[in-house]
C-alpha cells in the first residue's frame, strides 16, 4: 500500500526532478495516444521532440521557429508567474495579448506611411498599456467587488476574441485589400517592423524583450522586498497582512505586470511573426504559457527551459500534423497532458511516498463494553 | 503479587532522518492509574503518544496490552483497543452542531438522535454539561474541549491521552476537568496525561515519566516531588526562575480609547469600548478564555486592522489608521498566537521570516532591495539569543516544534527593541524552560523601559510577570487592576465579565 507522508522540509530534489519526469511520463502517454490514433508512437515523438532541431530536412526551417515561439511563451510566462507566486491567478493573459496587439496595430496604422524611428517605441508604449488596461479590469473588479479573477480574466479572452474578429472584419481592414479581412501588413512597414536581429537566428525585439523580463523577474523575486511580499501572500496570505502587505495592491501589481507583458508580447508579434492583424490571429500562447509557468517552477531560470520546450511542442507537432496527419488537437492534448503530470507529481515535493505493507490485525479484539458508565 | 499493567512500553525507539525522536522509552501504565508524561518541547512527548495511538509506527520496541503484543497502525485499531485521544488542538467545526462534529470523529457513528441523547447522558454523568445541538462556533474553549473529550468517551475507552489539555480552560473549568479525571479514574480507567504545569500533575498524577531529548531519565511519584524538582528533572539543570527589578513606571506609551471594531469573520468577535493605557516599564496582563476578542485586539494593535486614527496611540501620536510597517517603524510590534501562518510563513525558511518583520526595524532593506546576507545573520543572531533549537537559519519554519518556533518569533519582534510589545499567548505549548526564558525576556524588555501587553490564557503566566491584569470578555475589556492581591476567585469573576461593585453601580 502507497502512504503519503508530509516531509518536514520541502524537497529541492523533486522541486527539480518533477517536471523532467512529468516530460517523460507525458512522451510515454502521449505515444500510447498516437499508437491508439494509429500512428507509430516512436515516429511521432520524435517528429516532435528531435526533428525540429536535428533532421536535415526540417532544421533549418524549424530552427529559428523555436525562438520565434518561445519569446511571446517566455515573456508571457514569466509575467504570469509574478501573478502566481502571490497566488492571484491570470488565466486571461491570451487576451490582454490580443488587447496589446490591437492597440499596438492601431499605434501604427495612426502613423502610416510616415517613416518616423518613434513609431515602433510608441507601439511597444501601446502594447504594454493595452495588456495592462485589459488586466486591470480582472484586478478592479476583484479589489471593488472581491469578484473571482479567474473567471473575470478567463472570460475577458473571449471578449478580446470578438474586439479581434470586429478589428479585422470592421475598423482595422486594409482599406487596399479588396475586402478581404486583416489589417494592412505592419510587418512591410518598415518604421512598425519587428525584424529579425540576426538573419536566419529568429530573434527578434521580443524575444530580447522575454530575456529582460526574465532577468527582471528574477531581480524582482529574489533580491527586491516586493518579491519577497508576492511570494509572501501566495504561501501565508495572513502573514502577509502581519508583515504590513496590501493584498489589494498585490492584485493591482501582480494582474498589471502580467497584463503588460502579455500585450509586449502581442506588440511583438503583430509587427513580427504574425504580421498582420487577422481573426484568428491569437495561437494560444496565452494559455500555453500557464503551461510554461509551472513547467517552469514559476521560477524565472524554469520558464526559459519551459518555454523551449514548448515551443518545440509547437513546432514538433506542427511537423507531426502535416507528416503524420495527425489532428491539430492531438497537440493541444499532449501539452495539457504535460500540466496535468506535472500538478501530479508536485505532490512529490511536500510529500514523500511510503511503501506500506498492508496491516495485519495483530491488535488485540475489541473489548465487549462495560455497562458501568 | 504482580499485576498485568494496561499498557507496557519497552524500548520503543522512533527515528527519523537526522532526529531520534525516542531512544529505547520503557514504562507502564497500570489500570486506573493517571500517568504524567513529562518533557520539554522537542523531548518526543508527542511522538510518543502518537506511537500509541497508532499514528506513528516505532522502529523497534515492542507495546504490550494487558500483556497481548499491540501494534496499532492507524488510530481507529488503536480505538478498538481502548486507547482514545483528546488533542492540543481541537479538530472540530464550526459550522456543525456538537452531535455532529462528535459523529464524525466516530467509526460507526449510530443516527444523530440517538447521539445526541447519548451525549446528553454520558455529558452528566460525568459532570460536563454540553448541549448536543448547539453549533461549535459558539462555544467557548473549555467547552470545545468538552465536545473532544464527550467523543473519546463515548467510545468507552481504556486508557485516555490528553495532551496539555488545561492550556484554554479558566481555573473553573480545570477544576471541573479534574473532576471528571477523578472520577474516570475511580472507574477504574487509566489516563495517560500530558502538560507542562507541574502543579496540576502534582495534584492528579500518581506516577510520573520523564522524559528528555527522546529518553527516559526519571521516573517519580509527583506527589513527593516538589513542582521545581520536577521541572530541574525534566531540563536536566538548575531552573532559572524568572526575576523582576521593580522599575518606576514612565510616561505612557500605548493609549487606547473607546476603541470598537466589527467582527472580520462569521465567528468573529467584535471589539467593544476598549482602553488600554500601558506606560514604560509597565507590563499589562490581558486574560480571558480564547475567542472572547484576543485576536481581534492584537490585529487592531498591529496595524493589521485599521480603527480611528485616535483610537489607538503610541507614545502620544495617533496610528489608528497607519497599517503594520509605519506601526513597527514607530516602534509598536507585536507577535501573534498563531504561530504558522500568522507569525510566521510555514514553508519560508527562518531567514525569510526574519525579514517578515525585521525587513526595516534591522535595515535588511536598502532601496527595496533586501540584503540576504544580513538577513541570516539577524535570524542566526535570534537563534543564537533566544536558544532556538534548529540546525540553521535556512530550515522552513515549519519544520520547527512549537517551542522553537515561538522562541524564534517572540526572540524576532525582542531583538527589534521595541518600545511597545503586544504578545499573544506566549508560551502556549512551550515547554516549562522555554516558557521560562519568554517571560523572563519579557520581564527584561519591560526593566529596559519597554511597555509591554501580554495577552494570555494561562493565569500563572500573567501572574508571573505582568504588574496590572484586565480580562477581556465578548469584546469588552475589564478596567485594569493591579496584580499584586487579586485573588483566583476574583480573576474568575472578572474573566466571566463579572465587573467590581463600583462599575456595577455606574
Amino acid at each position: 500500500m502507497l502512504r503519503l507522508e508530509k516531509r518536514p522540509n520541502p524537497s529541492q530534489f523533486w522541486n527539480y526532478a518533477t517536471p523532467v519526469v512529468a516530460v517523460l511520463l507525458t512522451m510515454v502517454a502521449g505515444g500510447i495516444l498516437f499508437w491508439v490514433l494509429g500512428k507509430n508512437p516512436f515516429e511521432a515523438i520524435k517528429l516532435i521532440f528531435w526533428d525540429p532541431l536535428f533532421s536535415e530536412q526540417f532544421a533549418a526551417y524549424s530552427r529559428p521557429q523555436l525562438l520565434i515561439k518561445a519569446g511571446p511563451l517566455i515573456l508571457i510566462a514569466v509575467g504570469l508567474a509574478i501573478g502566481f507566486r502571490a497566488g492571484i491567478w491570470n488565466i486571461g493573459a491570451e487576451g490582454q495579448y490580443i488587447i496589446g496587439a490591437l492597440c499596438a496595430a492601431q499605434m501604427a496604422l495612426w502613423f502610416y506611411p510616415a517613416e518616423l524611428w518613434i513609431v515602433f517605441p510608441l507601439m511597444i508604449l501601446a502594447g504594454a498599456f493595452g495588456g495592462w488596461l485589459w488586466a486591470m479590469i480582472p484586478a478592479v473588479l476583484k479589489t471593488r467587488f472581491n469578484t473571482n479573477e479567474i473567471l473575470v480574466s478567463l472570460l475577458l479572452v473571449y471578449v478580446a476574441e470578438k474586439i479581434l474578429a470586429a478589428a479585422a472584419t470592421g475598423f482595422m481592414r486594409n482599406p487596399e485589400g479588396s475586402g478581404f479581412p486583416g489589417s494592412r501588413n505592419i510587418f512591410n512597414y518598415s518604421a512598425a517592423s519587428n525584424q529579425e536581429l540576426i538573419a536566419n537566428s529568429g530573434l527578434h525585439w521580443g524575444v530580447v524583450a522575454a530575456f529582460i523580463a526574465v532577468i527582471f523577474a528574477y531581480v524582482l523575486l529574489h533580491r527586491h522586498l516586493l518579491g519577497f511580499h508576492v511570494q509572501l501572500a501566495g504561501q501565508a496570505p495572513r502573514a502577509a497582512k502581519f508583515a504590513g502587505v496590501a493584498p489589494a495592491r498585490l492584485v493591482l501589481l501582480c494582474l498589471g505586470i502580467s497584463g503588460l507583458m502579455a500585450g509586449l508580447a502581442g506588440m511583438f508579434e503583430v509587427a513580427g511573426p504574425a504580421r498582420l492583424i487577422t481573426i484568428d490571429f491569437n495561437s494560444g500562447y496565452g494559455f500555453t504559457a500557464i503551461i510554461v509557468a509551472f513547467l517552469g517552477r514559476l521560477h524565472p531560470i524554469g520558464i526559459v527551459l519551459a518555454g523551449l520546450l514548448l515551443a518545440l511542442t509547437y513546432i514538433g507537432g506542427e511537423l507531426a500534423q502535416f507528416m503524420l496527419n495527425l489532428p491539430s488537437a492531438a497537440i493541444q492534448v499532449f501539452q495539457g497532458m504535460l500540466l496535468f503530470f506535472l500538478l501530479a507529481l508536485d505532490v512529490l515535493s511536500n510529500y514523500r511516498l511510503r511503501l506500506m505493507r498492508p496491516a495485519p490485525v495483530t491488535a488485540p479484539a475489541p473489548k465487549p463494553s462495560t455497562e458501568s458508565v | 503479587m504482580m499485576t498485568t499493567p494496561l499498557l507496557s512500553l519497552q524500548g520503543l525507539t522512533k527515528e527519523y532522518p537526522g532526529v531520534v525522536a525516542n531512544s529505547d522509552v520503557t514504562f507502564d501504565i497500570g489500570e486506573g492509574e493517571v500517568h504524567a508524561l513529562l518533557g520539554e518541547n522537542g523531548a518526543g512527548k508527542s511522538t510518543l503518544v502518537k506511537m500509541i495511538y497508532g499514528l506513528v509506527r516505532p522502529n523497534a520496541g515492542t507495546m504490550r496490552w494487558r500483556g497481548e503484543a499491540y501494534e496499532p497502525h492507524a488510530p481507529a485499531q488503536a480505538r478498538a483497543s481502548g486507547v482514545a485521544m483528546v488533542f492540543q488542538h481541537f479538530s472540530l467545526f464550526d459550522a456543525m452542531d456538537v452531535a455532529e462534529n462528535v459523529a464524525l470523529g466516530m467509526d460507526n457513528p449510530p443516527p444523530i438522535r440517538e447521539l445526541a441523547a447519548k451525549i446528553t447522558e454520558v455529558s452528566n454523568n460525568y459532570g460536563l454539561p454540553l448541549d448536543p445541538d448547539r453549533m461549535v462556533g459558539d462555544l467557548s474553549a473549555g467547552e470545545r474541549q468538552r465536545v473532544e473529550i464527550i467523543r473519546c468517551l463515548l467510545q468507552d475507552p481504556q486508557l485516555l491521552i490528553m495532551d496539555e489539555p488545561t492550556s484554554v480552560l479558566t481555573p473553573q473549568e480545570v477544576d471541573i476537568l479534574f473532576r471528571t479525571l477523578r472520577q474516570l479514574r475511580a472507574e477504574g480507567k487509566s489516563i495517560l496525561y500530558i502538560s507542562h504545569k507541574l502543579e496540576e500533575i502534582r495534584a492528579l498524577c500518581e506516577n510520573a515519566t520523564v522524559l528528555r531529548l527522546g529518553k527516559v531519565v526519571g521516573k517519580a511519584d509527583p506527589r513527593q516531588e516538589s513542582a521545581r524538582s520536577l521541572a530541574e528533572m525534566m531540563v536536566g539543570q538548575v531552573l532559572h526562575q524568572p526575576s523582576r527589578e521593580a522599575a518606576a513606571p514612565g510616561k505612557t506609551l500605548l493609549e487606547v480609547t473607546n476603541l470598537s471594531l466589527p467582527p472580520q469573520s462569521a465567528f468573529g468577535t467584535s471589539l467593544k469600548e476598549i482602553n488600554i493605557t500601558v506606560r514604560a516599564g509597565e507590563i499589562l496582563g490581558i486574560g480571558g478564555v480564547a475567542g472572547n476578542g484576543q485576536d481581534e485586539l492584537l490585529g487592531a494593535l498591529s496595524g493589521e486592522m485599521r480603527s480611528a486614527r485616535e483610537a489607538v496611540r503610541m507614545a502620544g501620536e495617533p496610528v489608528g489608521h497607519i497599517g503594520p510597517t509605519a506601526r513597527r517603524a514607530l516602534g509598536l510590534l507585536c507577535a501573534p498566537e498563531e504561530r504558522l501562518g500568522h507569525a510566521a510563513a510555514p514553508d519560508m525558511s527562518l531567514s525569510e521570516n526574519a525579514l517578515l518583520t525585521g525587513a526595516y526595524r534591522e535595515r535588511l532593506v536598502k532601496r527595496g532591495f533586501v540584503n540576504w546576507g544580513k538577513t541570516r545573520k539577524f535570524a542566526e543572531r535570534v537563534i543564537e539569543t533566544f536558544d532556538v533549537r534548529t540546525p540553521g537559519a535556512h530550515v522552513a519554519a515549519r519544520a520547527l516544534s512549537g517551542g522553537n518556533l515561538q522562541k524564534f518569533v517572540i526572540g524576532r519582534e525582542i531583538m527589534q527593541r521595541p518600545s511597545v510589545l503586544v504578545v499573544n499567548q506566549p508560551t502556549w505549548g512551550v515547554d516549562a524552560s522555554a516558557a521560562a526564558a519568554i517571560r523572563q525576556a519579557l520581564l527584561d524588555l519591560a526593566a529596559a523601559g519597554a511597555a509591554v501587553v501580554v495577552i494570555s490564557q494561562d493565569l500563572d503566566e500573567i501572574l508571573e510577570v505582568a504588574d496590572s491584569f484586565a480580562a477581556l470578555n465578548a469584546g469588552r475589556l475589564s478596567a485594569p487592576r493591579p496584580v499584586q492581591g487579586l485573588t483566583m476567585d476574583q480573576i474568575g469573576l472578572l474573566l466571566g465579565g463579572a465587573e467590581g461593585d463600583s462599575d456595577a453601580a455606574a
